[in-house]
C-alpha cells in the first residue's frame, strides 16, 4: 500500500528498456505497473516526453484499460466475475455479500490493506460459475463459504 | 449543415481524394470520383446525403456511428459508407427498407442517452443529431431507465427522487469562447479527431471505454483552459451537437445568413464566414473553400473579434491645439478642415516635404493605395512609409535582388509536397498558427524539419512533431549560419549544378562559390561565433540539399537584424544552390506578420517605390500616374519612418498622417519615437483606439474595423482575398472614405464611390495587378498576383520556368557582426517575439478575452542566468539596455539558451521597445529588434520611464465632454 514514490531514474530505466519496440506505450505501462503496482503520476510527463505524445493521449490509453491503476492496490487483488453466466449462477449475490463483509465498494481496499476487490467481466470459467480470481489464481464454483476461506487466507 | 450557408458548403462526409477516375452507381445514378474516395463522398457528389454522425469532411472517416450503412450488390452485410472506398462498377443502394430499419434502431439508441430539450438547446436548428433523427424518421424511443438501478444516462443531473446521477458531468465553461457540455455528447470523436488531424495539438481524448467513454481535455482533472487546448475552434466546428458550442451562439442564437470575408490578423489571411443573426455578428467560422486556410482557424480570427464593440473604441473625430490639451469631440467637417489647414499651413511654412504619411498593413489594399496617393498626389512628395519597414522590408529587398520579386514563391498548399522544411527565425505555431497546422500535418506524414532559432520553439518538439535538427544560434548570427550551410553544400558538392547552369547566372555563381568555399565560412570556423554545433549544422545542410523537396519558411527572426537583407539573400542562395525553386513543395517563403503587409508593400507604400515595386526614379512609371492623376510626381524618394522621426527632431518634418499603425509602441527605441512625434505640429492618428501614438496626436480620426468595410487583403502567399462589409461602420465611414475626405479637404477632387473603383485604378496602373478586378475575385474567391494577360488566373507558384528577373542571382553574403554587442554592463542578448493569443501591439487582442492566456509580457530567462542574478520564477526584474530600461516579470525556462533572454511586445505597460536600439538593416533600415544587449536584475516595480509614460498617457487621453 505505502510504496515509496518511485524514483525518476527507475522510471527512466523502464522507459529506456522499451523504447525500441514498435508501439511501446502498452508494454511501458505494463512494466511500470509490474514494478510499482500502479502507474505513478510522476511517470506521465516522462512517458509523454519519451514518446512525444500529448498528455491527453496518454490519459485516453490509461483510462481505457481498467487494469491500469493510479495508486497501488492492496496486498491481494480479488476479482469477482459479473458477466452474464456468473450473474445467473448467484454471482451478484456473492459479490454483494463479499463487499458488505469487507465494508468496501468496488475497487475499494480493506482498511488493513490486505485485499482490493474488483469486478471482472468473464474469466472464461462460465461452466464453473460463479467464478472469481485471487491474485493469479482463478477459482470456480465460489460460494460464500469458500469466499470466506479465501478472504481469511488473504488476511482480510 | 443548414442552407443559410453558401450552397456548395455542404459537408461531403469524408475528405477529397486525388486519384484515377472510378465510376460507380449509387441509387441508380452513375457517378465518377477519384479512386480512394469513400462511397459516402461519392454519394454526396451525386447529390445523395447518406445519414451520418461521426463523419465530417475535415477529418478522416472513423466508422463508429453506424448510421451511414449502405448495401452494395455482391457484398455481404451493410458496410459503413464512410470507410468503404469506391470500386469500379460498384452498385450501391443507400435507402432500402432494411437500411432504414437499421438506421432507426441506431438513432433510437443515440437518443436514449440524449436530452430531448431541443427547443431550448443552443444548437436548435443547427444540430446534426436533430437533423439525422428527422432524416431516419425516428418517432419513438423504447428504452427506459432501469427500474431500480439508477438512471443509466449521462444527461440528467438527478433522478426524480433527487439523487445525484454519478454519470452526469457539469458543463466546462473554462474557455472564454466556447463551452463543453458533456450531457449533450454523443461520443462521435469528431472533436478529438479534429484536434489531432486538423489542428495537430492532440489536446483531446476519449477517456474510459464503453458507456463510460467521455471526451476529455488533457489528463485526469484538467479542464479545457488547463489543457493543451489552443482554442483554435476546430473541435467546436466539428461537433455535430451543442456539446462544444460557441458562447456567442448560446447568448445570441443561431445565425440566419453569412458573409465570406478575410481575417484581419496575421499574414496567413484566412477566409471566414461572418455569421449574422439579423444585424448582429454571432460567430466567425473558417470558410472551407478559403484557399489559405481550407476551413481551419486560430483563436484570434475565430474568436477574438470582440474589439470591434469594445468600450475603448473611439467613434467620433477629435482635435486639440496642443498635445497637452484634452481631446475635443468635433464633427467630421471640423476635424478634416482642421487637419487640412494645419497640413497645408505646415507645407507653406516649412516646405512641401515637411509632411508625410504612414500607411497601414492592417487596412485594405485600396485604403493603402489611397494613403500613398495622398502623399504623392496631394502632399506632392514621396514621404510615405509603412510598418513593413520594421518587419519585412529586407524580404522585399533581398528577394527582389536575387529572384526579381519582392514576395514569397509558393502558396501555402505547397507545403503538402515538401520533404524537408527549414523554419528559420519564425515561430509558426504562435505567429502563423493556421499555416503551422498545415506544416505539422505534413511533418506527421513524414517530412523532415530543421529549426534555426535561438529559442526552442514548440515545433522543435511537440506531440508527434520533432525537428531532425535544431540549430540554436546566438541572436545576430543568422548570416554566419546560413553561409555555413551554403559552405557545406558547395564544398561537399551537394549543389544542383543543372539548375544553377540553366536558371542562374553561372559567372556570378562561380564568384559566389569561390567566396563561400573559403574555410572561414565553414561551420567549424563559425561555431565560436554562432554557438551552433558544426556537426549538427553539416547534417542539417546535407539533409536540406539531399532530402527531396526542400522548402524554407522564415519570419522576422531573419529580417529584423542589422543584416536582415543579407540573410534573406543567403536564404535565396540556399534555394538556388539546391534547385529548390519553381515547383510545388519547395521555395522561399516569408511568413508575413500582418494581414495586409504584403499588400501594403505592393501598393507603393515605400518612399522609393510606386505601386508594383517600381522605383520613383523611373520617368515612364511616374508618367503613368502623372497623366492619370494630373499632378507631377517627385522623382526623389521620400523619407522612411526613422528618417521622418530624425527630421522631426531636427525640425524639418512637421506633420504626419498615420493610419492604423501604432509606431510609438511597435517601432524601436520608444524614446526617440516619442521625441520625434512630440516635435511635430500636426500628428493625425487614424485608428480604432486611442493608441500610444495618439498620445502625441492633434487630430484623431476614428477608424473602421475589417467587419465594416469592403476591400481586399493580400496575404503572405500573394493571395488577394476579398474583405466584405458585414456591419455598417460604427464610426460612420470606412477608412478609404476618410482618407478621401481628407484629400478632398486639402483640395483634391477624388470621387471614389466604392473600393472596386480603386482596384480598377490599381489594375490600370500596376502590371502585376492588371487582371485583378472584383468580378474575378467573386468568381475565383481569390487570386494570387501576378495576375495579368500572361497569368489570367493568377500565379500560385513563382519562377516556374525562369526567374522573374531573368537569371537567378547569387549575391555575396559577408557576415558583419552587429554593432550591438554584449559586454560587462550588458552581458545578455534580448530577442523578441510573440505568442499565439496576442497580436502585434495587442491593440485588438488585449481588448478581447484572449487576455486569459496572456495578461502580461514575461521575460524568459535560462535558470542559470536567473540563478546568478537571484531571480526566481515570477519575480519583477529590471531589463536594461543602452537605450533604456523597463520592468516586467521573469519566467525561468530552458527554452532559451544561457546568455539569451526573450520577451513579447504585446503590452504597452511593458514597452519592450524602450529597450531596443536604433540599429537597423543596412539596406532597408528595418530595425534590429531581435538583438539587444541587456542586463537583468531584480526590481521592485515600474521603471521611472514607465511611470512618466503612464502619467503622460493618462493626461494625453483626456476627452472633454461633447459640447452641446
Amino acid at each position: 500500500m505505502s510504496s515509496p514514490t518511485p524514483a525518476t531514474e527507475d522510471i527512466q530505466t523502464i522507459l529506456a528498456e522499451h523504447l525500441h519496440l514498435e508501439g511501446p506505450l502498452l508494454p511501458i505501462l505494463h512494466a511500470l505497473q509490474e514494478a510499482f503496482g500502479h502507474i505513478p503520476k510522476a511517470a506521465h510527463p516522462l512517458i509523454t516526453d519519451a514518446l512525444n505524445i500529448s498528455r491527453a493521449e496518454l490519459h485516453g490509453v490509461i483510462s481505457f484499460y481498467h487494469d491500469f491503476r493510479d495508486k497501488p492496490a492492496g496486498r491481494h487483488v480479488l476479482k469477482i466475475c459479473r458477466a452474464e453466466a456468473c450473474q445467473s449462477m448467484g454471482g451478484t449475490v456473492l459479490a454483494e455479500a463479499t463487499l458488505a463483509k469487507l465494508g468496501v465498494a468496488w475497487h475499494g481496499t480493506t482498511p488493513n490493506g490486505a485485499v482490493t476487490v474488483e469486478p471482472v467481466y468473464c474469466l472464461g470459467l462460465c461452466a464453473c460459475a460463479p467464478a472469481a480470481m485471487l491474485d493469479d489464481r482463478v477459482l470456480g464454483r465460489v460460494d460464500e463459504e469458500r469466499m470466506g476461506k479465501l478472504l481469511a487466507e488473504a488476511g482480510a | 449543415m443548414k442552407d443559410f450557408i453558401i450552397p456548395d458548403d455542404r459537408d461531403m462526409g469524408t475528405p477529397a481524394r486525388v486519384g484515377a477516375p472510378v465510376t460507380l452507381e449509387i441509387d441508380g445514378i452513375a457517378v465518377t470520383v477519384p479512386a480512394g474516395t469513400s462511397v459516402m463522398r461519392a454519394a454526396a457528389e451525386a447529390g445523395i446525403q447518406i445519414p451520418k454522425l461521426c463523419a465530417t469532411d475535415s477529418v478522416e472517416a472513423f466508422g463508429s456511428c453506424r448510421l451511414c450503412l449502405v448495401e452494395i450488390e455482391g457484398r455481404r452485410g451493410t458496410p459503413a459508407s464512410c470507410t468503404t472506398p469506391v470500386a469500379p462498377g460498384m452498385v450501391v443502394n443507400t435507402g432500402t427498407s432494411r437500411l432504414r430499419k437499421l438506421r432507426r434502431g441506431v438513432m433510437e439508441l443515440y437518443i436514449s442517452d440524449h436530452p430531448l430539450d431541443c427547443l431550448t438547446c443552443s444548437a436548435n436548428g443547427d444540430c446534426e443529431l436533430q437533423d439525422m433523427a428527422g432524416a431516419v424518421g425516428l418517432r419513438d424511443v423504447r428504452y427506459e431507465a432501469p427500474e431500480n438501478g439508477g438512471l443509466a444516462n449521462h444527461f440528467e443531473a438527478r433522478n426524480t427522487s433527487g439523487e445525484a446521477n454519478p454519470a452526469w458531468m457539469p458543463k466546462d465553461d473554462s474557455n472564454p469562447y466556447f463551452s463543453y457540455d458533456p450531457s449533450k455528447c454523443i461520443v462521435c470523436s469528431r472533436c478529438v479527431r479534429a484536434c489531432e488531424e486538423v489542428q495537430g495539438t492532440f489536446a483531446l481524448t476519449i477517456e474510459g471505454r464503453g458507456f463510460d467513454s467521455r471526451v476529455s481535455a488533457g489528463g485526469a482533472g484538467d479542464d479545457f483552459l488547463g489543457s493543451d487546448c489552443v482554442s483554435c475552434g476546430a473541435c467546436v466546428q466539428a461537433c455535430p451537437t451543442a456539446t462544444l458550442q460557441e458562447k456567442s451562439i448560446i447568448e445570441m442564437g443561431t445565425p440566419d445568413r453569412s458573409v465570406v470575408t478575410t481575417c484581419a490578423y496575421c499574414g496567413v489571411g484566412c477566409s471566414f464566414k461572418a455569421e449574422m443573426n439579423g444585424d448582429q455578428l454571432v460567430r466567425m467560422t473558417p470558410y472551407k473553400h478559403g484557399k489559405a486556410n481550407s476551413g481551419h482557424s486560430c483563436v484570434k480570427g475565430r474568436f477574438a473579434y470582440g474589439y470591434a464593440h469594445h468600450k475603448d473604441r473611439i467613434l467620433s473625430p477629435m482635435i486639440r491645439e496642443r498635445i497637452s490639451d484634452p481631446w475635443r469631440e468635433v464633427s467630421w467637417e471640423e476635424a478634416l478642415s482642421f487637419a487640412a489647414s494645419r497640413l497645408r499651413g505646415l507645407q507653406a511654412e516649412y516646405g512641401q516635404k515637411s509632411i508625410g504619411v504612414i500607411t497601414s498593413s492592417r487596412c485594405t489594399n485600396e485604403e493603402t493605395y489611397l494613403v500613398q496617393k495622398l502623399a504623392r498626389a496631394v502632399f506632392g512628395n514621396n514621404n510615405t512609409d509603412t510598418c513593413a519597414r520594421v518587419c519585412h522590408s529586407p524580404t522585399g529587398y533581398g528577394l527582389g535582388q536575387t529572384f526579381g520579386t519582392s514576395a514569397g514563391t509558393q502558396d501555402f498548399a505547397s507545403v503538402d509536397h515538401a520533404d524537408v522544411v527549414i523554419v528559420i527565425g519564425a515561430n509558426p505555431t504562435d505567429g502563423h498558427p493556421v499555416f503551422a497546422s498545415r506544416l505539422k500535418k505534413r511533418l506527421r506524414a513524414g517530412a523532415k524539419l530543421i529549426v534555426i532559432d535561438p529559442r526552442r520553439i514548440d515545433l522543435v518538439k511537440s506531440p508527434h512533431v520533432e525537428a531532425s535538427h535544431h540549430l540554436p544560434l546566438r541572436p545576430g548570427t543568422n548570416v554566419a549560419v546560413v553561409s555555413a550551410m551554403a559552405h557545406v553544400i558547395v564544398t561537399e558538392g551537394l549543389m544542383n549544378e543543372d539548375f544553377i547552369r540553366t536558371r542562374c547566372d553561372w559567372d556570378e555563381f562561380q564568384h559566389y562559390a569561390e567566396f563561400i568555399s573559403d574555410p572561414r565560412h565553414s561551420p567549424e570556423a563559425t561555431a565560436m561565433l554562432t554557438g551552433v554545433d558544426p556537426e549538427e549544422l553539416r547534417a542539417a545542410a546535407r539533409l536540406y540539399a539531399t532530402g527531396g523537396n526542400g522548402a524554407i519558411y522564415y519570419g522576422l527572426g531573419v529580417t529584423e537584424h542589422s543584416q536582415g537583407s543579407t540573410t534573406v539573400m543567403g536564404i535565396a542562395n540556399l534555394a538556388m544552390l539546391t534547385g529548390n525553386i519553381g515547383r510545388p513543395g519547395v521555395g522561399v517563403n516569408p511568413l508575413r506578420g500582418q494581414n495586409n503587409v504584403q499588400g501594403a508593400c505592393d501598393m507603393g507604400s515605400f518612399p522609393h517605390e510606386l505601386p508594383g515595386y517600381r522605383h520613383v526614379k523611373g520617368a515612364e512609371v511616374r508618367s503613368i500616374y502623372e497623366s492619370l492623376w494630373g499632378v507631377e510626381i517627385d522623382p526623389e524618394p521620400g523619407l522612411r519612418i526613422p528618417n521622418m522621426l530624425d527630421a522631426a527632431v531636427d525640425g524639418s518634418f512637421k506633420g504626419l498622417y498615420c493610419q492604423g499603425e501604432d509606431i510609438l509602441q511597435s517601432d524601436p527605441d520608444t524614446k526617440h519615437v516619442a521625441a520625434g512625434l512630440a516635435a511635430m505640429e500636426c500628428v493625425i492618428v487614424h485608428d480604432l483606439f486611442l493608441n500610444e501614438t495618439a498620445n502625441y496626436a492633434h487630430v484623431f480620426l476614428p477608424g473602421s474595423t475589417f467587419l465594416e468595410k469592403d476591400g481586399t487583403f493580400t496575404n503572405a502567399e500573394r493571395r488577394i482575398n476579398r474583405v466584405r462589409r458585414v456591419i455598417p461602420p460604427r464610426n460612420g465611414y470606412a477608412d478609404w472614405e476618410i482618407t478621401q475626405m481628407l484629400a478632398n479637404a486639402m483640395g483634391a477632387n477624388w470621387s471614389y464611390a466604392h473600393p472596386a473603383q480603386i482596384m480598377e485604378e490599381i489594375a490600370l496602373t500596376t502590371p502585376s495587378f492588371a487582371g485583378v478586378d472584383y468580378a474575378l475575385l467573386e468568381e475565383k474567391g481569390s487570386v494570387q498576383w501576378p495576375c495579368n494577360a500572361e497569368h489570367p488566373e493568377g500565379t500560385p507558384l513563382m519562377h516556374v520556368d525562369g526567374f522573374m528577373r531573368g537569371q537567378g542571382r547569387f549575391i555575396i553574403t559577408e557576415y558583419v557582426p552587429t554593432d550591438e554587442k554584449t559586454g560587462p554592463r550588458f552581458p545578455l542578448l534580448l530577442t523578441t517575439g510573440r505568442i499565439l493569443s496576442q497580436y502585434n501591439v495587442g491593440a485588438q487582442t488585449r481588448r478581447t478575452d484572449n487576455v486569459v492566456w496572456h495578461e502580461e509580457d514575461l521575460l524568459e530567462i535560462h535558470p542559470h542566468d536567473a540563478e546568478v542574478r537571484g531571480v526566481a520564477e515570477g519575480d519583477w526584474v529590471r531589463l536594461a539596455s543602452r537605450s533604456g530600461e523597463t520592468t516586467l516579470r521573469a519566467t525561468l525556462t530552458d527554452r532559451v539558451s544561457p546568455g539569451v533572454v526573450y520577451t513579447t511586445f504585446h503590452h504597452p505597460d511593458t514597452q519592450a521597445n524602450v529597450i531596443t536600439t536604433d540599429f537597423s538593416d543596412w539596406a532597408t533600415n528595418c530595425p534590429e529588434y531581435k538583438v539587444t544587449a541587456v542586463q537583468v536584475s531584480l526590481s521592485n516595480g515600474p521603471s521611472e520611464w514607465q511611470e512618466d509614460y503612464a502619467e503622460q498617457a493618462a493626461l494625453a487621453r483626456r476627452i472633454l465632454p461633447a459640447a452641446e
